[in-house]
């Protein structure tokens, strides 16, 4: 089943509750996803530093601090629960590099400029009071609960998938055809760290994106490119894109005001947003790609 | 008598909904703050009048005998799913499967109306004020679904004995659905349906669009292989 949510801030009135909305909306899809739950939140963008959400799994705080200062001089770190939000200057191709081969027992769940992504097992209401997801503000997020079919509940298996600097994807329903698009993507040299359908759309839209394509066609070429069903939720430095695949049997609201968009696959997720009643509320129609 | 959803749980207002003392005389009733939840005022069985004031989430009087639902707001996927009679009517849009199975009553959506609109309807009347969504009446066996805007692809794919009527325009029909005469017989019956509705609108502004046969009758010809 899965659900996903999105909420985009169309002005700054509500930068500071934007984590508060986000966390009632994952809340109120917990029915629909128990096993898992992530969220993508961006802030303004920081122009001087990149920042790494890494997964300490087991790691002490105190144990990755040694490891990683061995590489890496100027770091600042804030740790919530078992995930740590890393500032530096350093560049993603060199930071990563390291941390996959000399600190393996941590994961990078995502990285960017504006990007926080915290995802782990377990149900999405206590995943989000864990990470304090209410503290946080914003100017947009996207977040999903998972229902766990084609892959193992797991950290890895959990979503949003980060493949490239500041792009996360959400996605509800199932690919079809995932093995074939990885090992084509694997050939291209992207990397893949599980055997989910959604890592793989996200690794897509990625290289598309990297070989000179926008996020709106890019969504497009993957109405022909991936077999199955979806919707997804697509997200970047400037916002998010919605796609359903044709035939539609993924549910997905969109409710508009003058305020902020949100999305999500029902609407109960987002009955407790301001002024929501009164919003411009559609369903997003099949095959289209909108974005905000 | 009024139900707040946001104080009392959805269950025991269903259930008291379904449960109507008929001796008592009150039958009008108003549910406030549904906030999308599912399954309201599912398996209402008694000749009682429902305002439902916001939007509602999946099945929304789904399963309706004898009942009048109003819903001032959107409803999510199904609503009126499997109806047996009585009126269910949404003033906003419909999820997908609006009026899906149902096998009597109507079922008047203001606005437009998604996806699989009365698939497998077997003898409802959905009346749908704006546009209806792919695949719309797929598998209809009985019943009218009549649509004021247009149709997108597939209209009345491999449909039976039901009747499609639309005022707009039709994005493609699907598989044994074709383009019929607006007779006598379905502008008489339209009319019919109009008046009961209090909707004024003249039937024959409307094509109508129903089966082939080819697909669901056996063929003769066929009959040797056996």
């Amino acid at each position: 089943m899965c659900g996903i949510v999105g909420i985009y801030l169309k002005t700054k009135k509500y930068e500071k509750s934007l984590g508060k909305f986000l966390s009632g909306m994952l809340d109120n899809m917990a029915t629909r996803g128990p096993d898992s739950a992530g969220f993508a939140i961006y802030t303004k963008e920081n122009q001087n530093n990149f920042k790494y959400s890494i997964c300490l799994n087991n790691l002490s705080e105190q144990d990755f601090k040694k490891k990683i200062s061995k590489y890496f001089k100027k770091i600042k770190m804030i740790k919530y629960s078992d995930h740590i939000i890393m500032e530096t200057k350093d560049k993603p191709k060199e930071v990563i590099k390291v941390i996959n081969e000399k600190i393996k027992d941590v994961s990078i769940v995502g990285y960017g400029k504006s990007i926080n992504i915290f995802k782990q097992t377990g149900n999405p209401k206590d995943v989000v009071k864990k990470f304090k997801l209410s503290s946080f503000s914003g100017t947009h997020g996207i977040g999903h609960t998972r229902m766990a079919t084609e892959s193992a509940i797991t950290t890895e298996g959990s979503h949003p998938y980060c493949t490239a600097e500041d792009e996360c994807l959400v996605h509800n329903g199932s690919l079809s055809n995932h093995n074939n698009v990885r090992r084509d993507l694997i050939k291209k040299g992207q990397e893949f760290k599980s055997e989910n359908d959604t890592e793989v759309a996200a690794g897509y839209i990625s290289n598309k994106i990297s070989e000179g394509s926008n996020l709106k066609n890019t969504l497009t070429s993957s109405l022909k490119n991936l077999d199955g069903f979806y919707t997804f939720i697509a997200g970047t430095k400037d916002g998010f894109a919605l796609l359903r695949d044709e035939i539609a049997c993924k549910p997905a609201v969109v409710a508009e005001t003058k305020d902020y968009v949100a999305v999500a696959s029902e609407f109960q997720a987002m009955a407790h947003l301001p002024n929501v009643n009164s919003a411009k509320i559609f369903e997003p129609k099949p095959g289209v790609v909108y974005s905000w | 008598m009024n139900f707040d959803l946001s104080k009392k749980k959805l269950t025991d207002i269903n259930k008291y909904l379904q449960n109507i003392d008929r001796k008592s005389n009150v039958r009008k009733f108003k549910i406030e703050n549904p906030s999308g939840h599912h399954a309201i005022c599912a398996g209402l069985k008694d000749d009682i009048d429902v305002t439902i004031n916001g939007h509602t989430g999946y099945y929304c009087a789904g399963m309706n005998q004898k009942a009048s639902v109003t819903v001032n707001g959107n409803v999510g996927t199904g609503v009126a799913e499997n109806m047996m009679s009585g009126k269910v009517f949404v003033k906003g849009n419909a999820s997908q499967s609006a009026g899906a199975t149902g096998h009597g009553g109507n079922l008047v959506i203001e606005g437009d109306a998604s996806s699989r609109c009365g698939i497998s309807m077997k003898g409802i009347n959905i009346i749908v004020k704006g546009s209806v969504g792919h695949m719309s009446a797929f598998m209809a066996q009985k019943g009218n679904l009549i649509i004021f805007g247009d149709a997108d692809e597939d209209l009345g794919d491999s449909i039976y004995e039901a009747k499609i009527f639309v005022k707009g325009k039709v994005k493609s029909l699907g598989a044994d659905c074709v383009e019929k005469k607006m007779d006598e017989k379905s502008i008489n019956e339209l009319k019919k349906i109009f008046k009961e509705l209090n909707i004024s609108e003249n039937p024959k502004n409307f094509k109508r669009y129903g089966s082939a046969r080819k697909l669901y009758n056996f063929k003769i010809d066929n009959a040797g292989a056996y």
